[in-house]
């Protein structure tokens, strides 16, 4: 790898866990605005952030709500003045704010948005799985998975320079994992403060588009230089085509996600794949495991132990949900005889969400790989490497027979 | 596109002008509405009237952030709208929570020297069910968090735009369509909820109720709710003739019959100094032979004609109490009362 344009030793190491690096990135970011409820369940992200309010280390309004309904409400109104806005949120407290997530998307407005990736109540239970994001999965947001600490920090900067990026003017959600991520210490390496400025262009910049009772282009911001009416009535005869303008930007994201990651990779020296899927050992694997977020690291451990025993298994970890990489992911799993797609959510009556996404980037190769869905982890039940080991064995034996007994599949739960 | 013949109301990067309070009728006429004309509302309705006296209100640059309701689908059917100043809507319970992050985003950016203004009055507009309901949550954070935002409460006392469902604001016996006035129970069977005195509880620096058939005293609790730091709730009657069941013309008068009756007295509170009767309430609570039997309010809406039937005479005598002790207990408590 070429040298970082940020040698390594400019690069303050810091011990973290998942959630204080996000709030430190967040604090690098200019954000003007931050609302935040703590609870529903409670992230560390909110609380670390109040304290560089509180020391006067940051420029930014830190708005503390009374729920996550009114965090993303008072994160729409602050973006649509023109601010920079973030919070943070997990399980429940998500799915209270998923009626303004569809206002956040649908107004284009780059709000970043960290998901601490937990259960959903009922039974109440705060620890990791995916069925939170999974639930916002049709919102309109950005969403990422990472895989560590180190990645929770470099994807939350990320995530504003995606968003508002002129193609894109979306909402991100940068999903890290509960308690696997967030409460877990990590060695990660911070950059600069004023390198991440330089790294946005400073603050918020608005883009401008073109007004008819103005007769000129304006910034879409609530400004009194300039008054415009944001979140109309839009009836039958509009409202598809408003819809079809967020189709065509969400096209544009995956370009620019990988251009964010090589910018990234050139500046600290650190990137994620091509940005939008982090393959490992796919080239000539029978067997390919995709799989999100923090349990990668696992897999990656198992495929490395596979591999010197001779095995041709692989993995791929997707990093970016939605949109989803159809045509990269595609390219990467054609050669396989079997795909193991590792859910750690499900959609009840249905499989896993992630499954039914690679149904539909597989089914028109003339010859697809076999497929099986393995649900994990729900409700942070571990998933230890001895499990993927099993999960691998079964892969390579359907590998051999080309019988697949069980589409779905359950790992780690009681008989 | 052809520019449109209507006017913004524009302030440039930097002026520094700031709109005199008056109440001369050819000064206010020159005045450049907030709301231009073409909007949906229906004929008589009072919602417009408050948007235009809350235009003649305002002292500079001012942002509006409106929940779902009557005002904001009449006003914005895309690709029109009629609002001539930045305005905003994002859902139906969150217009003080959306007020918030505007108030905030300003703060940030004149910290950070990117506000070209030295200040921009940022007001949430929303009706009796956005506030009274669904909404109170997201008023109450706002409230206690001191964000400077005018609340105005547009109270139309039912869910008008979805067909006048009933409300917490909707009154005792009136006849909605899910309190229908029935063989066995007369229209609605609670009272209002007391949204004012709520907002009063929160210790906001201002509160004031007010109806735009008393237009100057509106404009004079507009401005004062702009001026003061920190948040401030106007509780102002709206008329709706097709969920009240009146005519088109009386949509005024309907305002003073409301406080003619003292069933919506005009007040204010103010932090450290405590409640004042105002315009035409301080001078019932001054010459109580003023005060008008709250028939006068109800014989002229449809929503309560089942409590004028003979049989329901005792449902009127409930009403009356009701309001008196409303009355008596808020002249007791104001400090301009004659005592």
């Amino acid at each position: 790898m070429a040298t970082p344009r940020i040698p390594l030793e400019k690069q303050v190491l810091i011990a973290v866990n998942g959630d204080e690096a996000v709030a430190y990135a967040v604090k690098q970011c200019l954000v003007d605005v931050v609302a935040a409820y703590p609870i529903t369940p409670q992230t560390v992200i909110v609380e670390r952030f109040s304290e560089f309010v509180a020391d006067g280390e940051v420029h930014t309004e830190f708005v503390p709500v009374e729920s996550e309904h009114s965090a993303m409400s008072a994160c729409v109104g602050a973006a649509a003045a023109g601010a920079r806005a973030f919070t943070a949120t997990a399980a429940n407290g998500l799915a209270l704010m998923w009626e303004i997530l569809y206002i956040a998307a649908s107004l284009r407005l780059p709000i970043v948005l960290a998901v601490v990736n937990r259960a959903l109540s009922a039974p109440i239970n705060i620890h990791c799985d995916h069925g939170d994001a999974y639930g916002m999965r049709d919102s309109g947001w950005i969403q990422l998975f990472v895989e560590n600490s180190q990645e929770a920090y470099d994807t939350t900067i990320q995530a504003f320079k995606i968003g508002e990026h002129p193609d894109v003017q979306l909402p991100v959600a940068v999903n890290l994992d509960g308690f696997f991520l967030s409460h877990t210490l990590e060695n990660i390496r911070m950059l600069p403060d004023d390198v991440v400025h330089e790294f946005l262009g400073g603050y918020r910049k608005i883009p401008k588009t073109y007004v008819d009772y103005h007769g000129r282009e304006v910034e879409l911001k609530l400004d009194p230089s300039s008054p415009i009416s944001f979140g109309p009535l839009d009836l039958y005869d509009y409202y598809f085509e408003h819809k079809m303008h967020q189709i065509e930007a969400m096209k544009r994201v995956p370009d620019v996600v990988k251009k964010v990651n090589e910018e990234w990779s050139e500046l600290t020296g650190r990137s994620y794949g091509d940005g939008v899927l982090v393959p490992y050992a796919t080239e000539d694997a029978d067997v390919i495991v995709t799989v999100l977020g923090s349990t990668s690291g696992t897999v990656r451990t198992v495929v490395k132990k596979l591999r010197s025993r001779g095995y041709k298994v692989g993995m791929v970890r997707i990093r970016m949900f939605r949109p989803f990489p159809f045509n990269e992911l595609r390219e990467l799993l054609k050669g396989a005889k079997v795909v193991g797609v590792m859910d750690r959510g499900i959609s009840f009556g249905s499989y896993g969400p992630s499954f039914m996404e690679i149904n539909t980037t597989l089914y028109d190769l003339r010859e697809r790989p076999l497929l099986v869905n393995y649900v994990y982890g729900l409700g942070g039940r571990d998933a230890p490497p001895d499990l993927i080991e099993k999960m691998f064995m079964e892969l390579l034996e359907i590998a051999k027979t080309g019988e697949v007994k069980e589409k779905l599949r359950f790992l780690g739960v009681r008989e | 596109m052809s520019k449109s013949p209507y006017e913004l109301v524009v302030f440039k990067p930097g002026e520094k002008r700031e709109l005199p309070l008056t109440f001369n009728l050819r000064k206010l006429a020159e005045r450049k509405p907030i709301i231009l004309p073409g909007h949906r509302l229906c004929a008589g309705c009072a919602a417009p009237l408050v948007v235009k006296l809350l235009g003649l209100a305002m002292r500079g640059p001012l942002v509006i952030a409106n929940a779902t309701g009557c005002l904001e689908v009449a006003t914005t059917i895309f690709p029109y709208t009629s609002w001539a100043i930045p305005w905003i809507h994002s859902a139906f319970e969150n217009a003080a929570a959306t007020a918030s992050g505007i108030e905030a985003a300003y703060k940030a950016m004149k910290k950070t020297g990117r506000l070209p203004y030295d200040h921009i009055d940022v007001v949430a507009l929303a009706g009796d069910g956005g506030t009274f309901d669904i909404g109170l949550q997201a008023l109450s954070g706002m409230a206690e968090r001191g964000h400077d935002v005018m609340y105005i409460l547009y109270d139309n006392e039912a869910y008008m735009n979805t067909g006048i469902q009933r409300s917490g604001g909707t009154p005792p016996f009136a006849w909605t369509t899910t309190s229908p006035a029935g063989r066995v129970i007369p229209g609605k069977t609670q009272e209002k909820k007391p949204i004012a005195e709520i907002m009063v509880a929160h210790r906001i620096p201002y509160v004031a109720t007010g109806t735009p058939g008393h237009w100057i005293d509106l404009i004079k609790k507009f401005r004062k709710g702009l001026e003061v730091d920190g948040p401030s709730f106007i509780h102002v009657l709206s008329p709706c003739n097709r969920g009240w069941r009146h005519g088109l013309n009386i949509t005024i008068d309907i305002c003073r019959r409301a406080v003619d009756t003292c069933y919506f007295p005009l007040w204010e509170w103010v932090r450290g100094k405590g409640y004042y009767l105002t315009d035409r309430s301080l001078a019932i609570a001054r010459k109580p032979e003023l005060k008008k039997p709250i028939e006068k309010f109800l014989e002229v809406q449809g929503r309560f004609k089942h409590l004028l039937k003979p049989e329901n005479k005792h449902l009127i005598k409930q009403f009356q109490e009701y309001v008196d002790a409303v009355w008596d207990d808020l002249v007791s408590r104001a400090v301009n009362a004659p005592r």
